[in-house]
């Protein structure tokens, strides 16, 4: 309750400190709505409020001439493991649904800022794939600056990972990590994917037992019974949330079998996935992903890193699109995070998809798999003013994006990013000058030289904030 | 005879294992500037102590015809200084204890690696009900080292796992491990660990580890309730399980939370209400950026006097983030800021364990902006306040336990030195080799995991 009223206030904070921006003479793609060349966007409150040909700048208003520049909606990337601190994985354990990604959330991670000078505003960050059913996950807004609990996009549903398949069933990694040879010292269940499912199937059929428990007690008090309350178990609780259709799964898949496997489990247990992520045989069962409801996020054309990844096509989220998923394309990444917009770009030339279908992969199709479609992914009237403006056509490879909002608020700008790294630079010398002066070099003298070492002097873009 | 009398009421007999140590039941400082911390500065005046405990400060006050009499000219009297977040006394966290801490609990500690935990309901890393009073001992070699940074008296807790089990106020000296102890318990110390898939099973993460904290705590919620009604109605209902992690828990008064960087320190001030408990963070190093935040939240916060360092086997080509450089510059400065801001903080020595490297640390905060006398009062009064003993130490006052540092020359200045130490009214005379020199034993606690085992 508490967290809901901050919330409240939260976001009324970052719309009424909002000012007033009018962008001009942008080629406006709104996604939903078609293009339009010459076209203006007035936003206020941190909501569009107008897009048309001839609007007047009210007198409070920041004009931003867009002549020549693109503007399309705040990019959205469905499949995220960026701003997690401390192991995006708990695969201690088979089913890990207790662990939250919302309680580890890093919004210092410099790979938000990053992504941002990509043009992405939103995420869905995910726990990873090394359990059949993983952490909660969580929605973010990429609020660089704020803190973690004011990143979290209000409103939008949690979800949960599942994952299918090879990673699953690894049992766990050796002592000194994966890649090292040698069997783990105590093999984790399960070892096929046999056992995935039971897993998952068991999970459920625990959280409908707990379920029951609760709500035999609840009727024990009712009736004034001095009853004792179950334990509330954090592992089962999301399970039931699913179950109430309070929280999303997004399931990590590849293989057809397994995406057929889920569906009935799902349809046994009484539960509907909104995502199959990865999904790169989803193009053979496209069919039945739809009638189930669920989305698929893909990759453009990645495939073959794996056994189970060996299938796959470039054409699969053209493929399942004209079967009718709703089909996203996501990062999975810290870098390629940066440039969606290119991996949009690729499924006009594997499915010829057009313009507007290759941006919705990465703005209102992403939006409509998160349930977030009514506020973020296209640009209309009355949505969160979660914009982007490149200096070419976004689906161009020679493309950048020159400035980003997000609740009508500036968070990148490209001039401002390059005018500060000199200055940046400068002080990020001074302190290495000064601990180097103060602790001299603690490295073995060679050869008798009493030379101190000098700091490297390649400057480390890196951390350019 | 009526010396002797005494000495043998108040059971402090003197053993030969504290060569350094003397015991004069009544001992005055006499014309010595005393920083009493609680009031204000007294440029002549006298201390007097009897039989562990201050009974008179002041420019007036009476020299007893039985006290052993210091003439404190050219001295500066402080109350002695507190570690407020240590694992002083307690001289190794697992394998073989024994000595006179050594108690049933100390011996199950000593048992092998636990088994691979499958979830919380194993209780995984959990010895909150382990007692840092039961483990002390004044055997422990750093309580020497420790007394010769002018340090008297330590919240001490065992270090193993999420949960290290329940706190102790203690003195830095006594015969036996329980002369030491002054209150207990007085918090459950919380550290995260990260094991990855490794060894130990659940949790392997930081979110594993915060799930964890918060289910045990949702735990102690049903155990309390179903004990109460259990208790009122054992006909007919089941009994819960007796669960010695829950009664650990329900013991501590505090929970210290650990939160180091900006982000940790937001996420603990989001965190820890949720468990229901008074809480404290401590870490704090990137504190500077968020010094607005914790004054807003109003709890008090241990700062560790481990202040970061370029790494000293670092690739010397490599650069250091433009936050880690950040980092290592403005760290000191987070006491002097914090004090400025009116939160209240003290020290803990977090495994700097030679005198000379505390004095230096201490010294780098003050350089970095820290009054002295903000300095002296987080190194001993506000701890006691923080750890709610204010009433019987962390001052030099009439009644509080007799626990004092006396230096020649100031505090935090390179050639002061500290002439005598007192821990219950009990003397000691720290050496200069001790004070200036080197960790006997390299700094390392004998038995103490290294960093690789503890990732």
């Amino acid at each position: 309750m508490k967290n809901r009223i901050w919330f409240l206030v939260a976001s009324l904070a970052f719309s009424l400190n909002a000012e007033t921006i009018l962008i001009r003479n942008a080629t406006v793609m709104t996604v939903t709505k078609g293009t339009m060349q010459n076209g203006s966007v007035l936003i206020e409150n941190g909501k569009i409020s107008a897009i048309g040909k001839n609007i007047n700048a009210p007198a409070d208003a920041t004009v931003v001439d867009a002549s020549g520049k693109f503007l399309i909606p705040g990019i959205i990337d469905c499949h995220s493991h960026t701003a997690v601190e401390g192991g995006v994985n708990e695969g201690t354990v088979s089913d890990s649904s207790m662990v939250d990604i919302r309680d580890v959330l890093n919004p210092s991670d410099i790979n938000i800022y990053r992504a941002l000078a990509g043009g992405l505003t939103v995420s869905n960050v995910l726990h990873g794939s090394a359990n059949a059913i993983g952490g909660q996950t969580v929605v973010i807004k990429l609020r660089w600056g704020k803190t973690a609990q004011e990143m979290i996009f209000e409103g939008a549903t949690p979800g949960i990972k599942f994952a299918l398949g090879e990673n699953p069933k690894r049992q766990g990694y050796p002592a000194q990590g994966f890649g090292a040879t040698g069997p783990a010292p105590e093999r984790r269940y399960p070892g096929t994917r046999m056992g995935v499912e039971e897993v998952i199937r068991q999970s459920f059929l625990e959280a409908k037992a707990y379920q029951a428990e609760w709500k035999l007690y609840n009727e024990k008090v009712a009736k004034g019974e001095h009853a004792i309350p179950p334990r509330k178990d954090l592992r089962l609780e999301p399970l039931v949330e699913v179950l109430e259709g309070k929280r999303y799964v997004h399931a990590h898949c590849y293989r057809s079998d397994e995406i057929l496997m889920l569906i009935r489990v799902a349809d046994e247990m009484g539960f509907k996935i909104r995502t199959f992520q990865h999904v790169l045989e989803g193009y053979k069962v496209a069919k039945e992903i739809a009638a189930h409801g669920a989305g698929a996020s893909t990759f453009s054309d990645w495939w073959s890193y794996k056994i189970e990844a060996y299938d796959a096509s470039p054409y699969n989220a053209a493929l399942m699109t004209k079967k009718g998923v709703v089909v996203s394309l996501n990062s999975d990444s810290d870098e390629l995070q940066r440039h969606l917009n290119l991996e949009a770009a690729k499924v006009m030339r594997y499915g010829g998809l057009n313009e507007n279908e290759a941006l919705a992969m990465v703005t209102i199709n992403p939006a409509k798999q998160l349930g977030i479609d009514d506020k973020v992914g296209s640009i209309e009237v009355g949505k969160s003013a979660d914009l982007v403006l490149f200096d070419k056509h976004p689906l161009s490879g020679f493309s950048k994006p020159q400035k980003v909002w997000i609740d009508g608020h500036e968070y990148f700008d490209r001039e401002k990013d390059i005018e500060t790294r000199p200055e940046f630079e400068k002080k990020k010398k001074a302190l290495q000058d000064k601990e180097a002066a103060a602790q001299p070099a603690p490295g073995r003298r060679r050869n008798g030289s009493g030379a101190a070492e000098p700091t490297a002097a390649t400057p480390n873009q890196g951390d350019s904030k | 005879m009526k010396q002797g009398l005494v000495s043998l009421l108040v059971g402090l007999s003197l053993s030969a294992s504290l060569a350094l140590a003397q015991n004069h039941n009544v001992v005055a400082i006499k014309d010595a500037h005393v920083v009493t911390v609680s009031g204000e500065e007294l440029s002549k005046a006298t201390v007097v102590m009897r039989n562990g405990l201050i009974t008179e400060v002041g420019a007036s006050a009476s020299i007893p015809a039985d006290a052993w009499v210091i003439d404190g000219s050219g001295l500066t009297v402080y109350p002695g200084f507190i570690d407020a977040m240590s694992t002083w006394g307690i001289p190794s966290p697992t394998g073989a204890r024994g000595g006179a801490g050594a108690t049933a609990a100390a011996t199950a500690a000593a048992a092998p690696a636990e088994p691979r935990a499958r979830g919380p309901e194993d209780r995984p890393q959990t010895y909150s009900y382990e007692r840092a009073a039961d483990l002390v001992t004044p055997a422990d070699t750093r309580l020497e080292v420790a007394r010769a940074a002018g340090f008297t008296s330590a919240a001490t807790y065992p270090t193993r796992g999420i949960f290290h089990g329940l706190g102790a106020m203690i003195d830095l000296a006594g015969e036996r491990g329980r002369d030491m102890v002054i209150v207990q318990p007085i918090g459950q110390e919380i550290a995260f660990r990260e094991g990855g898939f490794g060894r130990t099973g659940f949790p392997g993460s930081l979110m594993g580890n915060i799930s964890y904290v918060r289910q045990l705590f949702l735990d102690l919620d049903q155990y309390q309730q179903a004990k109460q009604i259990y208790a009122s109605n054992p006909t007919g209902n089941r009994r819960p399980e007796y669960d010695h992690a829950l009664e650990g828990l329900a013991e501590s008064p505090r929970l210290l939370l650990p939160a180091e960087e900006t982000q940790q320190i937001e996420r603990m001030l989001h965190f820890a209400p949720e468990l229901k408990k008074p809480f404290l963070l401590y870490g704090l190093h990137e504190g500077y950026d968020r010094i607005d935040l914790l004054k807003q939240a109003s709890i008090p916060v241990l700062v560790s006097l481990k202040w970061p360092e370029k790494p000293k086997d670092g690739d010397p080509s490599e650069v250091s983030s433009m936050r880690d450089l950040t980092m290592r510059e403005k760290a000191p400065s987070v006491p002097g800021l914090l004090a400025k801001a009116g939160v209240r903080f003290a020290f803990y020595s977090d495994g700097v364990e030679s005198a000379a490297d505390l004095k230096k640390d201490l010294k780098k905060a003050v350089d970095a902006g820290l009054s002295r006398a903000d300095a002296i009062r987080a190194l001993t009064l506000n701890a006691a306040e923080i750890y709610g003993v204010a009433d019987r130490m962390g001052s030099v006052e009439k009644g509080k336990i007799a626990n004092l540092v006396v230096m020649k020359g100031e505090a935090f200045e390179d050639k002061t030195t500290v002439e005598y130490v007192f821990v219950d009214g009990q003397e000691f005379h720290p050496s200069k080799d001790l004070q200036q020199g080197p960790t006997p034993g390299g700094g390392r606690r004998p038995g103490m995991p290294s960093d690789e085992e503890l990732q």
